[in-house]
């Protein structure tokens, strides 16, 4: 039977009502990190655990990408039919900044400092037919 | 201890050379080089050399000669050249050597580069969902500069118009026709704020330098160029850079900011006696940032100082005066040794059309590159 699965383990909780982004935090400097890594990148410490970093933040930068990417990039899109996305860092709770895609794909849709907030999206079919997700960010607004 | 001397200056026209590889284009610049010194490659005790697409750098004795020279590849990104001229420096400083060569040369394919996410540390997903681009770091990076500092869109267009300018009086550059404001305003935007004309492309070309002691240095030139510091520095905690799926809440000055004041401190000169200087500037955001990141302004300052012609020829500090990478293209390998050759080209008088006025004696250096890493030459007569 074919699902939904992660495009990659541990990046978001999910599936759930609220799924909120997976991170580390540094149990020795307190210092969170987005994917979650066993050592710290701010001190090297090896003593780090896996956190929620929450579903909603500010935009802190964005730009739109309006050409196809290449390889790696991999998606069940073609040059026909592919559909600028916008990206952004997404400004957390915790501090940390999140590079993400952003649902919104037009400059005038997008501005520092919008509220944002998480979503689960498609990304594309594997081998076997299950459908591949990850996450983006939205308008808060436009909600 | 010896100073380092910079005698010989070659290069391999940088653009697209359909009938030559990359290495064929290194062993070019690095002829040029040495014939430029006067003196023949079996007097090159060692070698630095480096290329990202264009294969191993020490494959070059195979065209240049087998010599049994000491020949260490270099790879750091798009600090490569830099890595190399500071190991060339180290070597020659340190009294281990009298003479080298350092080169560098590239042939990417066309259009952005496409760096795969397992060479950078990083998973799959980051490069499969879209976010592996460096001109999305570049557009996010100046975008938020601009917010935070008030630049205008203006001030992008006015730096690719000078790119281009000077890109028209350099005989090697890629790209030699002027464009006008218009051309460049209404090209097709690639990555918000930042349009087709506004970023450098992958290239092909090849650079090289000869360095010796500088006390031995007049034997092989009339006018040899001091190199005082070579430095190459890493990110911080805390620095924006490129290949960064989440940024920390502090805010760390960029590698840029440190290399710079090393740069500076070991060469005992300051920004204001630079006369004329090479930032990167991989797409215009970037040399507007680079200018304040290396101590030329202040943050917020570059619009006045661009408008007041500050950065052009016959400014107070011109900027990329062969049109830089913007109008050079950037083969990896190479482009941070062309920004020394241009600087030794000035210092020597020998800079033809784009020769900055007055007789410069102080130049300057810089490159950044993934993920994260900054290179700062400083250059004296």
């Amino acid at each position: 039977m074919q699902t939904q699965q992660p495009l990659h383990p541990g990046l978001f909780s999910w599936p759930g009502s609220s799924p909120q982004l997976l991170g580390s935090r540094c149990k020795d400097c307190g210092e969170h990190a987005f994917p979650s890594q066993h050592s710290c990148r701010a001190c090297g410490s090896e003593r780090t655990e896996v956190v929620e970093l929450g579903n909603a933040g500010t935009l802190w930068t964005w730009t739109i990408q309006s050409f196809m990417p290449k390889a790696p990039y991999l998606t069940d899109e073609t040059p026909e039919n592919f559909r600028p996305y916008g990206v952004g860092y997404v400004e957390l709770a915790c501090g940390i900044k999140v590079e993400s895609r952003l649902h919104e794909n037009s400059a005038n849709a997008l501005r520092i400092g919008l509220p944002m907030k998480l979503e689960i999206v498609p990304v594309r079919l594997d081998n076997d037919g299950n459908q591949l997700v990850t996450f983006q960010f939205r308008s808060a607004e436009a909600l | 201890m010896t100073d380092v001397a910079i005698v010989g200056l070659g290069l391999h026209p940088f653009g697209r050379s359909p009938s030559l590889s990359g290495l064929e284009q290194g062993a070019i610049a690095a002829r040029a080089a040495i014939a430029d010194a006067g003196t023949e490659f079996k007097a090159m005790e060692f070698a630095f050399g480096g290329s990202q697409d264009g294969g191993n750098a020490d494959s070059l004795v195979n065209l240049l000669g087998l010599t049994g020279l000491q020949f260490t590849n270099i790879w750091n990104g798009c600090a490569t050249g830099g890595s190399s001229l500071n190991a060339a420096y180290s070597a020659i400083k340190s009294g281990q050597y009298d003479m080298g060569l350092v080169v560098g040369f590239d042939k990417h394919a066309r259009g952005a580069f496409n760096p795969q996410p397992k060479d950078w540390g990083l998973d799959d997903w980051y490069g499969e969902t879209g976010l592996m681009l460096t001109t999305q770091y570049f557009a996010m990076k100046i975008q938020r500069y601009m917010h935070d500092y008030d630049i205008s869109r203006e001030t992008l267009v006015r730096v690719a118009e000078k790119a281009f300018r000077n890109g028209s009086i350099t005989p090697t550059a890629w790209r030699q026709t002027a464009l006008s404001t218009e051309e460049i305003e209404q090209a097709p935007m690639v990555s918000e704020p930042l349009n087709k004309y506004m970023f450098c492309s992958p290239a092909e070309g090849g650079c090289a330098l000869v360095l010796c002691r500088a006390d031995i240095a007049q034997k092989f030139t009339k006018n040899p160029v001091l190199l005082r510091s070579a430095v190459v520095r890493s990110r911080h905690y805390g620095s924006f850079e490129v290949f960064s799926p989440s940024q920390a809440p502090a805010v760390a000055p960029s590698p840029t900011v440190t290399a710079s004041h090393a740069a500076f401190e070991f060469a005992g000169i300051g920004p204001k006696d630079v006369d004329v200087a090479q930032l990167q500037d991989t797409e215009v955001g970037a040399e507007i940032m680079h200018l304040a990141e290396n101590g030329f302004c202040e943050h917020g300052e570059q619009e006045r100082w661009i408008n007041e012609g500050a950065t052009e020829i016959n400014g107070i500090l011109p900027v990329n005066t062969d049109g830089g990478c913007l109008a050079n293209g950037e083969p990896v390998g190479a482009s941070g040794l062309r920004q020394v050759y241009e600087i030794c080209h000035q210092l020597r008088g020998t800079a033809g059309k784009r020769q900055v006025p007055n007789a410069p004696k102080v130049g300057y250096t810089h490159v950044y590159g993934a993920p994260g890493i900054s290179g700062v030459n400083i250059l004296t007569t």
